[in-house]
């Protein structure tokens, strides 16, 4: 397989035949399911870590923002309904997806400057986290969930049930493997997302693997562009439940903090992760409630 | 018959009582304890337990009764205490009406009697409505039917409808009292569709239990049968009675019956023409609990006659 | 009638309570006394009970500083079935001062006796006895075994030793220390409770009890020597503690406000989902943040129901909260009562029809007839604002689908009700409602090993059961 970067650059004389040039993909947002440009009709560019050009990427702006909350709310609803045991069957097919385009990944990933071994590791990793986070949807509630003993004649039983929409900060410095690891417990269990991505090229990418995966549109939104712009405006929307702020400074993750308070969004800090490590159950378990239902048990 | 609603085959009456809200045993219990914590004082209560004095069926059916028993039950009957009520009625068993009506001339206490094969049931119809007729002919003024219960928990209610509607017009002018014996039912529901059942056949008074099976007149079930004859009055207009019988044995028991029919039914029906309690030894807790109130004094049985 | 006016007067007998005209803070096992005071007052009488410290800056500091101490030295390093024989201590005394406490809680809150003496009380001490029994099995709760370290809790005035034992049993179960300030309306049962701390020979500084009102609140959570942050009150102070715990590591659990949705279904147990309603919106005043303040009732049994709760609210004791037989005692406080008059005078305004049971209300004091709203909006306030008092607005609904889009209509997620004789509806409701606590065909059960807390705006984390352990560790 060529490499990405390469291919995009120059154009590549076939032997004996004329010169082609390589057709470029534009790298655009991913809401609602669909690859829209930024509404508000700006771009930036991306450079390959040697400072080279790599695209123009949409650069998102607060009706983005708007629009992605718009289309992971309509989402929310019949994702959650969906069975535990579809949802996990989903992330697995992205893992599949992800597994098919290794090459694709491995150099975009080598394009920001990783080497060919660790770039390679990070997709492996990312493919690895989504099948760990496809086996939980269905067995969180096991684990999360119980029945309570109370005392008197009721039945009483606490279920997780998904918060809703999660606005997610992915961490910097892990492109794929921070997307997976924030993205995969987000929805594995229901919520849907709308994620500021770190590295722009390897996440709209991404984003076509979650088109290709049987992902229903809205999910997951994936936004590209300045995460200190577009932070605060999902923070302080009235209509995202939650905020993964993995990927923010400890400056902007107060200012989101603060942001979050004005309907009292649950929020997971920044913490210093390694994202190859085992992640256990904090995040899978943060964008959960617990509801407590109660019933007589008479004849 | 006149009381009797024009629905009588079993599949019209299906629709009927299993269109009837049902009953939540969890809930209907908690009720029942909540009212169970009303605490009544002073003059109210020595008012209250007057009340429950003369809602008093006071009973005796027992296979050893003899005239000598029922003659002194109904002395005890009519001179409860000094300044106290005499009871609502005497309930014996028909073979015994006549000793009661001889004893209870002139008193203005009632004459109950079962009948219709009284506690089981289980007997030809011509024999219930033959029971039936020959107490009202020796002077019962009132009847306590038991339903057959097992016409009931195969779902044939139309022959229990029909039963009360004969038992009814068998009785004249005697007041009906329909036994659903409760404790055989099962579950509230059953016991809110039978009392709906023997309100629709005509009966004046729905009652809990014959006495004889356990449990009896609990608390919830007490509130169910109130709350259905609450129901069927604002549906349909006629007031029928509630009497609860079988393990009343307290005033504090009588007392909280009281706060139910108070709160549940409603204030007309505190009134021994429409609430009596079935019951024996009750009548002396009463007596020793208005003496209590009267002297200030704590009493004991010595003082008070067993029958 | 021989019940015409009621059962006749059954007050609680007060002299099971020794009040004291003055009470000072508990802090480091002992109590002292504040530089200022502020009265606290029986709301159904307007007396004054006592006079009660009030913390400054300096108090909340000594009292984070002992629970510091007691953390470090003490309490944090205790096996945990050492702290668990401590909390049940704790749970047997107020078993055996019971009555007492209940006494002194209607005093101080003006709740009815019956509530305080069979569902207040009962539950403190199975809250203590629950947690209990956690300290040393924390192993198995999959949150760790590390606590947090001080716990700075504040808590409301409608339960006041509920919620204390909501937060101070499960800190200590946990291995934190604490410094709580019970509400300034009702400082007493706290008090009464750091006396209880001193007969179970509690070590000194483990649990602190600071009075106040919201300043002391504010001292005590933005606290730099606080770990943890519980609070449960108004969605308003929770957002303002949550923008001031922004960007720091305290942790924080939240239990805030509520508009819960009490649907009736046409196919319900009618009589117990009268019950329901009334246990609903009446039980302690209407002052419960999950109360169920909206009724849905499906069309096409409206009328029969609602004509089911007018006759039993009619049966409704309102009055002398010492009296057993007082079904709905005084609003807490003058404020709160100013704040349910305006709520109402705007439904009234906005169309809707009010309507209460006669009854006569004491003259002195703080009360408010139970209330039922018909001919409401979804858009009236009455119908959206939580209003903390006895006033039911009534809304209908003629699909399930239009009854859980208008439940969920809220910005708050603490409770519902659903009422139905299909099993199958209820778990088809339970499951898209977007409520922490669903009671199906029951309402307002509580229980220690039953979590609870809320979606959304009714704030975040769980109080009870294995779940109301991760607020107060580390891992969790």
């Amino acid at each position: 397989m060529p490499k990405a970067d390469k291919k995009n650059k120059k154009p590549k004389r076939t032997e004996g035949g004329p010169v082609r040039l390589s057709v470029r993909k534009t790298y655009k947002l991913f809401i609602g399911g669909a690859f829209p440009r930024s509404e508000s009709g700006r771009s930036y560019v991306v450079h390959d870590a040697d400072g080279a050009f790599l695209a123009n990427a949409s650069l998102a702006s607060r009706k983005d923002v708007r629009d992605a909350v718009v289309a992971a709310r309509k989402a929310f609803g019949p994702w959650a309904a969906r069975t535990a045991y579809n949802r996990g069957q989903i992330l697995y097919r992205i893992a599949e997806m992800l597994e098919g385009r290794r090459a694709q990944f491995v150099a975009e990933l080598r394009a920001t400057g990783r080497s060919a071994e660790a770039a390679g590791a990070e997709v492996d990793a990312a493919v690895d986290r989504w099948v760990w986070y496809a086996g939980w949807a269905d067995k969180v509630a096991a684990v999360a969930g119980n029945p309570n003993a109370v005392a008197g004649p009721f039945l009483n039983i606490s279920t997780p049930v998904p918060t809703g929409v999660v606005g997610v900060l992915a961490p910097e410095g892990s492109p794929l493997l921070g997307l997976a690891s924030v993205l995969a417990p987000a929805i594995a269990t229901g919520n849907t997302a709308v994620a500021v991505a770190d590295s722009p090229l390897v996440a709209v990418t991404f984003a076509e693997v979650l088109a290709t995966s049987d992902l229903p549109g809205g999910v997951v939104n994936i936004l590209t562009g300045h995460r200190a712009e577009l932070a605060p405006w999902l923070a302080g929307h009235m209509d995202v439940n939650a905020l993964d702020l993995a990927g923010a400074s400890a400056e902007l993750a107060a200012e989101c903090e603060r942001a979050a308070a004005s309907n009292l969004k649950r929020v997971l800090r920044p913490a210093d992760e390694d994202w190859h490590a085992d992640p256990g159950l904090r995040r899978l378990t943060a964008f959960l409630e617990t509801r407590t239902v109660w019933h007589p048990v008479g004849v | 018959m006149t009381d009797a609603v024009a629905v009588t085959s079993t599949r019209e009456l299906r629709g009927v009582l299993h269109g009837l809200p049902g009953v939540d045993e969890v809930g209907a219990k908690a009720r029942a304890a909540r009212l169970g914590t009303r605490s009544i004082k002073n003059d109210t209560k020595a008012a209250a337990i007057d009340l429950a004095i003369s809602m008093v069926d006071l009973t005796t059916l027992e296979g050893a009764d003899t005239p000598g028993k029922v003659r002194a039950l109904c002395v005890k009957a009519v001179r409860t205490a000094p300044g106290a009520p005499t009871v609502g009625a005497v309930c014996v068993y028909p073979d015994l009406v006549k000793v009661a009506v001889e004893a209870l001339a002139g008193s203005g206490v009632g004459i109950a009697s079962v009948a219709t094969a009284f506690p089981a049931g289980r007997a030809p119809l011509e024999v219930k409505l033959a029971d039936t007729r020959r107490a009202v002919a020796d002077g019962a003024t009132e009847i306590d039917m038991v339903i057959d219960r097992g016409a009931f928990l195969t779902g044939d209610y139309g022959r229990v409808f029909d039963e009360i509607t004969a038992v009814k017009e068998a009785c004249g002018e005697a007041h009906l009292k329909v036994i659903l014996e409760t404790g055989e039912l099962a579950t509230y529901d059953n016991v809110r569709r039978a009392s709906w059942l023997a309100m629709l056949a005509g009966a004046d008074f729905i009652k809990t239990s014959t006495g004889k099976i356990q449990p009896a007149a609990t608390p919830p079930v007490v509130l169910v049968m109130l709350q259905a004859v609450r129901d069927f009055q604002a549906e349909h207009g006629r007031v029928v009675g509630v009497k609860p019988a079988g393990g009343i044995r307290t005033t504090k028991d009588a007392l909280k019956l009281l706060v139910q029919v108070n709160e549940v039914a409603g204030p007309r029906w505190l009134d021994p023409r429409l609430f009596r309690i079935g019951a024996s030894s009750l009548l002396n807790d009463l007596l020793m609990q208005r003496e209590k109130l009267a002297t200030g004094v704590y009493s004991g049985p010595d003082y008070f006659t067993l029958d | 009638m021989i019940f015409d006016t009621g059962y006749a007067p059954a007050p609680e007998s007060t002299s099971v309570v020794d009040l004291r005209a003055s009470y000072g803070l508990f802090i480091d096992g002992g109590f002292v006394t504040g530089k200022e005071t502020f009265p606290t007052i029986n709301p159904a009488t307007e007396e004054t009970l006592a006079e009660v410290a009030l913390a400054g800056a300096g108090e909340v500091d000594a009292a984070v500083a002992a629970a510091r101490t007691a953390y470090e030295n003490v309490w944090g390093p205790m096996p945990g079935a050492e702290r668990a024989k401590y909390l049940y201590r704790i749970a047997r005394i107020i078993q055996e001062r019971s009555r007492e406490l209940a006494v002194l809680e209607t005093l101080d809150n003006g709740k009815p006796i019956r509530e305080t003496r069979d569902v207040d009380l009962p539950l403190v001490a199975a809250h203590f006895f629950h947690y209990a029994g956690w300290a040393d099995k924390l192993e198995y709760a999959g949150y760790g075994t590390t606590p947090v370290g001080v716990a700075g809790q504040v808590i409301p005035w409608n339960f006041p030793l509920l919620m204390l034992a909501w937060k101070i049993a499960p800190a200590l179960a946990c291995g934190n220390t604490v410094v709580l300030k019970p509400a300034e309306t009702t400082p007493l049962t706290a008090l009464a409770f750091a006396e209880i701390c001193q007969q179970a020979e509690l070590p000194a500084g483990v649990v602190n009890i600071v009075t106040g009102a919201g300043e002391t609140g504010r001292l005590l959570v933005e606290h730099p020597g606080v770990d943890k942050v519980a609070f449960t009150g108004s969605t308003e102070v929770g957002r303002q503690i949550a923008h001031a715990l922004a960007g720091t590591s305290k942790r924080l659990s939240l239990e805030l406000g509520g508009k819960g949705a009490n649907i009736v279904f046409d196919d319900a147990p009618l009589d117990q989902a009268v019950e329901g309603v009334v246990n609903a919106i009446f039980f302690n005043q209407g002052h419960v943040c999950c109360a169920g303040s909206r009724l849905l009732v499906q069309e096409s049994v409206a009328e029969e129901l609602l004509a089911k709760l007018r006759a039993r609210m009619e049966t409704l004791v309102v009055g002398d909260p010492l009296d057993k037989n007082t079904d709905v005692g005084a609003v807490n406080s003058a404020a709160q009562l100013a704040r349910i008059r305006e709520l109402v005078a705007s439904g009234v305004e906005e169309g809707a029809e009010p309507w209460s049971p006669p009854c006569a209300l004491p003259e002195r004091g703080f009360w408010f007839a139970p209330t039922v709203f018909t001919c409401v909006a979804a858009s009236h306030r009455v119908a959206r604002e939580e209003i903390f008092g006895p006033v039911l607005s009534v809304l209908t609904f003629r699909t399930p689908e239009e009854a859980v889009e208008k439940a969920n209509n809220t910005p708050y997620g603490l409770s519902a009700g659903i009422w139905t004789e299909k099993g199958s509806r209820i778990l088809a409701v339970a499951e898209k409602l977007r409520a922490g606590v669903v009671w199906a065909n029951t309402f307002n059960q509580f229980d220690p090993a039953s979590p609870f807390g809320g979606f959304k705006e009714s704030g975040y984390g769980r109080e009870g059961g294995r779940h109301g352990l991760e607020a107060y560790l580390a891992q969790g």
